[in-house]
C-alpha cells in the first residue's frame, strides 16, 4: 500500500504552515490541505509581536518554549531570506508594556513576580522603569505613562510578510498546497488516515491537525481532544509615518513599513463581521495618551479577528494514542512560536511520538484535571 | 503640460510651495494649482520612494498626497486654496505630529 502523502496537514494558517515546512525541510511528501483565501485566519488578523514577558503565568513550561521560540527567531528569518528572498522584518529590540496608572503598573508588577516565582520559570531579565526611565527609549510617551516593563526578548516581525514567504518556502519544498479542501471526516483504515474534503479524498500515513479552532471538531476523529475558547479582537491602523516607535509595545507598534498598529481588545464574541466603535475609542484614547502626537495621524483601516484561543490560553501539542500517527496543534501565539513548530514540532512529527520532555506539558491532558487560571495573557 | 482654459474666472490667490510663492485661481484645489503651476509630481511614495502626481483629482486615489499648513498627508484635491497657505511636498512617510 501506497499513501499519497506521508503526512498530511490539516489547516494552512501560520501554525500549519510552519510545521508543514518543517516537514517539507526535512524532505517529507507532504500535503496541507487548507480552506483557502477566504478563510477567515488568525494569521491574517494578528498583532505581529514576538513576545516572551508575561507568558505562562499559571504553566511554566510555557515560558521555557516561548523563550526558546524568540531565540530561534532570527535563525527562522535567516532561512526565510535565503530560501525566498523575502525579508520577513523580525526584529528583536526588547519590548515595553506601558502603564497609564500606578494601579496598572501595580498589577503589572505582582503579575509578572508572580510569573517569575513559579517553581520551573524561566531565567530572564525584565526591568521595571519609571517614566523618565521609559522615556529614554521612547522619547515621544506622555505625561500619563507612569511607568512600563521592558524585556530585551521581546520583538516583533512582519507577519503577514512570514505568511507569504513560509508557503513559498512550501512550494519550494514541493509540499502539495490544496485549498478548497476543507476537512470534513477523518478515518484511519489499515493504518493510513483518510481524509473527506470537499474536493475528495486525500490518503496520507500521518495527520496533523493544525486547524485553530477548527481543531475542537476535528481532534475527537482521532481520539483527540482541543478544547478551545475564542475570543475576538480589534486592530486599528494608521497611514505610514516616518519610523518614530523603535520598540515593540504590547498594545502599539511600528511596522517595518511605518504604518502604526493599534491594538488588541479581548471580546467574548467569535462574529468577525462587525466593529464595535466604543472599544477603537478605548484603544485608540489609550494609544494617544502613551503618545500624544499619535492624535494627529489618521486612523486607515481597521479589522477584527478571532484568537485561536485553547480553553486554558496554553498551546496544546498532543499525539492519539487510538489512532497512532494523528497529532493536533493549536494555540495562540502562531507567531511567537513559528520557529518551535518549524524546528522541534515537524522532526517530533516524523519521528511519530512527541518529545514529552519538550512537550509533554502540553498535551491535552491536562484538561481533565481541575483547570488552571491565568494562562490567557497573551501579551 | 496644462493651461488654464479661457473660461476659468475668479480673483488671484497666492499660496507658497515649498516656500515658493505660486499663483492660484480662487475655486482652485490644492492640487489643481499645483498642476496649473507646472508641478508634475507632487510626492514621494512611502515605501519604495518613487515620485507620484495627482491621478483620480476626485478623492479617491490618495496619490496627490501633501502637507498643507504643517499638516501631512492631506488629499490637495480636496482642499480649497486659500491665500496665504503654505503648501509643501511630501517625500516618503509622514511625520509623526506633522
Amino acid at each position: 500500500m501506497r499513501n499519497d502523502y506521508e503526512v498530511a496537514v490539516v489547516g494552512g494558517g501560520l501554525l500549519g504552515s510552519s510545521i508543514a515546512w518543517g516537514l517539507g525541510k526535512l524532505g517529507q511528501r507532504v500535503t496541507v490541505l487548507d480552506e483557502g483565501d477566504i478563510a477567515k485566519r488568525a494569521s491574517r488578523a494578528n498583532f505581529a509581536l514576538v513576545w516572551v514577558q508575561s507568558k505562562g503565568l499559571g504553566m511554566s513550561p510555557y515560558t521555557l518554549w516561548t523563550v526558546r521560540a524568540s531565540e530561534t527567531w532570527s535563525r527562522l528569518a535567516g532561512e526565510m531570506r535565503e530560501q525566498t528572498g523575502l525579508d520577513v522584518a523580525f526584529q528583536r529590540p526588547g519590548g515595553f508594556h506601558l502603564s497609564l496608572s500606578e494601579a496598572e503598573m501595580a498589577g503589572r508588577a505582582a503579575s509578572l513576580d508572580k510569573l517569575k516565582n513559579q517553581p520551573g520559570a524561566a531565567n530572564y531579565s525584565i526591568d521595571f522603569l519609571d517614566h523618565e526611565g521609559v522615556r529614554k527609549s521612547l522619547p515621544g510617551i506622555g505625561p500619563d505613562v507612569v511607568g512600563g516593563s521592558y524585556c530585551p526578548l521581546d520583538g516583533h516581525v512582519n507577519s503577514l510578510r512570514y505568511f507569504r514567504a513560509v508557503h513559498t518556502g512550501l512550494n519550494l519544498f514541493g509540499v502539495d498546497y490544496r485549498p478548497g479542501h476543507a476537512v470534513s471526516a477523518i478515518a484511519q483504515v489499515g493504518g493510513e488516515f483518510r481524509l473527506t474534503t470537499a474536493k475528495g479524498e486525500i490518503r496520507a500515513a500521518k495527520v496533523v491537525l493544525a486547524a485553530g479552532n477548527a481543531n475542537q471538531t476535528l481532534a475527537p476523529m482521532v481520539g483527540l481532544s482541543a478544547p478551545m475558547g475564542p475570543t475576538r479582537g480589534q486592530i486599528l491602523v494608521t497611514e505610514r509615518l516616518k519610523p518614530f516607535l523603535h520598540f515593540p509595545i504590547t498594545t502599539l507598534r511600528q511596522t517595518d513599513e511605518g504604518t502604526v498598529m493599534i491594538g488588541d481588545s479581548r471580546e467574548e464574541l467569535t462574529d468577525d463581521t462587525t466593529m464595535k466603535l466604543p472599544i477603537h475609542a478605548v484603544m485608540a484614547d489609550r494609544a494617544r495618551r502613551m503618545f500624544p502626537l499619535l492624535g494627529s495621524a489618521n486612523i486607515v483601516r481597521t479589522w477584527s479577528g478571532i484568537r485561536v484561543m485553547p480553553r486554558d490560553g496554553f498551546p496544546i501539542y498532543d499525539q492519539s494514542e487510538s489512532h497512532p500517527g494523528a497529532f493536533v496543534a493549536c494555540c495562540h501565539s502562531g507567531v511567537t512560536l513559528a520557529p518551535n513548530h518549524a524546528y522541534d514540532i515537524a522532526p517530533m512529527i516524523v519521528r511519530g511520538a512527541l518529545d514529552g520532555h519538550q512537550v509533554g506539558a502540553f498535551s491535552a491532558r491536562r484538561f481533565a484535571a481541575p483547570a488552571a487560571e491565568g494562562g490567557k495573557s497573551y501579551w | 503640460m496644462f493651461r488654464r482654459s479661457a473660461e476659468t474666472t475668479g480673483r488671484t490667490v497666492t499660496i507658497t510651495v515649498d516656500g515658493v510663492r505660486v499663483s492660484a485661481r480662487e475655486g482652485d484645489s490644492v492640487t489643481a494649482a499645483l498642476l496649473a503651476s507646472g508641478l508634475d509630481f507632487t510626492r514621494q511614495t512611502v515605501v519604495s520612494g518613487s515620485a507620484r502626481g495627482p491621478y483620480c483629482m476626485m478623492g479617491v486615489c490618495f496619490d496627490c498626497l501633501v502637507t498643507i499648513d504643517g499638516v501631512g498627508n492631506r488629499q490637495g484635491c480636496m482642499v480649497p486654496v486659500r491665500e496665504g497657505m503654505a503648501v509643501s511636498r511630501q517625500t516618503g512617510k509622514r511625520e509623526i505630529g506633522r
